[in-house]
């Protein structure tokens, strides 16, 4: 039974199942570690996604769409930086808000745009390089880039020091806001390009929806890895391998449902602390005001 | 009430109502950036709320989970607390509803009605209680845990409904929910109205009625608020804040219950799998607009169920997508939260009110 289970081509869909969740969550913890909270990262996905699909459409050409992709995913980034760090809303509820407006608006642009109201049409698809589309590739990559940003350069160093410690960064020199916002920004871009690495890397249309949970997963997954960039590239791996083998998982009658519960218990099994506790960074999710330090 | 009451009332409504407000104007430029009328379409939005009897009911009963999500979301805000996971409380509240209502037999309905209730409610409670002890117990941040049980439940429920309780037949629900365990519904009892409008609607107002009562006039509700206000001064005034963390978020946690109980009982009689096109989510924008008030509550629930009912029927008459609603949500939320753009284009009249 485990040869049908277990072979090379389980391994392909693994990498093709962890790669949005790798940059998303990636993109993640960047905001984090700079201290803004980002349950905000499945609207940004959503809307990548989408704006991929639509630059493709109206361009012919896949490339623009992922540009496209980061763009729109760096434009709600800017919104919730907008109103979380200068107006200092809560960051969680403006994080649903992201996620409630990405949810409404590209169904509201897909039928304004196509006239349909659940999946667009088919548009050009980026090729594929070897085993994998492109963005696989980046992602693996990525997680080697942020790890040396964040540990090995001043600006990786002073990234962790607003999200532990704003004020005594900003003491020193930081311009903590102005940090956050590129944080937050960066974020953003790169969980659109996640969700372009659904739409255009994937498959080829946008459908209502597709993010189905996986900026939540990633998120989850950022946590599980303990906010490190090779951490959480270890835990999207692990999940994206429990995507991959529910389909398997199926085939012989094991209930899918069950086993896409598994990265949210890990989750919380991890953040309880029984197996490596893991600890956010101190001034998660508080306002910087210059006033109060 | 004393002047400096009122004053500080219509300077707590000031928000809510500028959110709305701007919310609004956003969507009409909107409606405007893809050729529509939104005099005409914000119209059709009215009268589809309220154009007869029969659409207020239904307005009514698009409210009432709300009322429930709301007052959810709301109680836990008292208690410092962000429950963001009233989604996945209402659906296992659901699954309690639709199990105890179809399965237990041969009760009279004075007990089976609110036995089903109670179960609801229990089972929402104690799936909120896993986040208010790990965040009590082992000081892990309820929003995370809460976000992760939500995505437990949808697997949980769907596994369930799809295969273990599945009533025989094309779509994916439980077998219907027995006369004895019903919520009676409008139509039932007039003959004017279609409307699914139940008597939930009234478990609705009882349940604002107390929850402002246990909030404001009691010992426990004082705590609750307390530690809401500072943990660290109401623990200092001997309040056991871990406990009152956990409490508040079994009764947050109870009324997610309650609002699934309402689905499944009076409006659709059985679980159906994506009953709720995220009733706990827009509990979060319901309790926000509500100031987390009882009564501000309930008004943002009515608001948000015509928002629903009123946007199918501008989509209907003006082609405006029914999507609008949900972006005009959003936008609601966000000048919600950044209160302080809403405080910035309404500014006070007069500067200094002295006590407010």
């Amino acid at each position: 039974m485990l040869d049908i289970l277990l072979d090379i081509s389980l391994i392909y869909a693994t990498f093709r199942a962890a790669t949005p969740l790798i940059i998303t969550a990636i993109g993640g913890l960047i905001a984090e570690r700079s201290g803004i909270i980002n349950i905000a990262l499945e609207g940004k996905m959503l809307m990548g996604a989408f704006a991929a699909v639509v630059v493709s459409y109206y361009t012919g050409n896949p490339w623009l769409g992922v540009i496209g992709a980061i763009v729109a995913g760096g434009v709600m980034a800017l919104i919730h930086g907008i109103v979380s760090i200068k107006y200092k809303a809560n960051q969680v509820v403006s994080g649903t808000a992201i996620n409630i407006l990405a949810g409404g608006l590209t169904v509201f642009l897909l039928q304004i745009m196509f006239g349909v109201a659940g999946t667009s049409p088919q548009v050009r698809k980026l090729p594929t390089w070897g085993i994998f589309h492109p963005i696989v590739y980046f992602a693996i990559a990525l997680v080697g880039i942020t790890h040396l940003v964040l540990y090995y350069t001043p600006w990786g160093l002073r990234v962790r020091a607003i999200g532990e410690h704003p004020s005594a960064a900003d003491t020193v020199g930081i311009n903590v806001i102005r940090m956050r916002y590129i944080c937050v920004v960066i974020s953003g871009m790169l969980a659109g390009l996640a969700g372009a690495a659904l739409s255009l890397g994937d498959l080829n249309v946008f459908v209502k929806g597709m993010t189905a949970g996986r900026g939540f997963i990633s998120l989850a997954a950022m946590i599980f890895g303990k906010w490190t960039p090779i951490g959480a590239f270890g835990a999207s791996l692990l999940f994206g391998f429990a995507d991959a083998l529910q389909m398997r998982l199926q085939g012989i009658g094991v209930p899918s449902q069950l086993v896409q519960m598994i990265p949210y218990i890990f989750t919380m099994v991890a953040l309880a602390g029984f197996v490596g506790k893991s600890t956010p960074p101190a001034a998660l999710g508080q306002a910087y005001d210059k006033a109060k330090r | 009430m004393r002047k400096e009451d009122i004053y500080k009332n219509i300077k707590e409504l000031l928000v809510p109502v500028g959110a709305i407000a701007l919310g609004l104007l956003v969507g009409a430029i909107i409606i405007l950036m893809i050729g529509g009328n939104p005099i005409e379409a914000y119209k059709a939005l009215f009268i589809g709320a309220f154009g007869d009897k029969n659409k207020i009911a239904n307005t009514l009963a698009r409210s009432t989970p709300l009322i429930f999500s709301g007052l959810a979301v709301a109680f836990a805000f008292r208690c410092g607390l962000f429950n963001i996971g009233v989604e996945g409380q209402m659906f296992v509240g659901a699954l309690a509803a639709a199990y105890v209502g179809a399965n237990v037999t041969g009760l009279p309905k004075v007990i089976h009605l609110p036995l089903t209730v109670i179960s609801a409610m229990l089972a929402g409670g104690l799936w909120a209680a896993v986040p208010g002890v790990l965040k009590a117990k082992r000081g892990v941040h309820e929003v995370i845990n809460t976000i992760m049980m939500n995505f437990i439940s949808y697997a949980l429920i769907a596994f369930l409904v799809t295969d273990v309780l599945r009533a025989p037949g094309q779509t994916p629900r439980t077998v219907g929910i027995l006369p004895s365990a019903q919520l009676a519904r409008l139509s039932e009892l007039v003959n004017w109205s279609n409307s699914r409008l139940n008597t939930g609607f009234l478990i609705g107002l009882a349940a604002c009625a107390v929850i402002y009562y246990l909030l404001w006039k009691t010992t426990v509700g004082y705590e609750v608020r307390s530690v809401g206000l500072s943990p660290m001064a109401a623990e200092y005034g001997g309040i056991n804040s871990n406990q009152k963390i956990i409490l508040a978020m079994v009764i947050s946690g109870a009324l997610g219950g309650l609002a699934g109980a309402e689905r499944i009982l009076g409006f659709d009689r059985a679980l159906i799998l994506g009953f709720s096109p995220g009733f706990g989510f827009e509990g979060i924008a319901v309790a926000l607009l509500g100031r987390n008030h009882p009564v501000g509550v309930l008004l943002g629930a009515l608001l948000f169920g015509a928002l629903s009912n009123g946007g199918a029927w501008m989509n209907f008459s003006t082609d405006v997508p029914v999507d609008l609603i949900v972006v005009l949500q959003a936008v609601i939320i966000f000048f919600v939260a950044a209160d302080q753009i809403v405080r910035r284009l309404f500014p006070k009249k007069k500067k200094d009110w002295g006590v407010v």
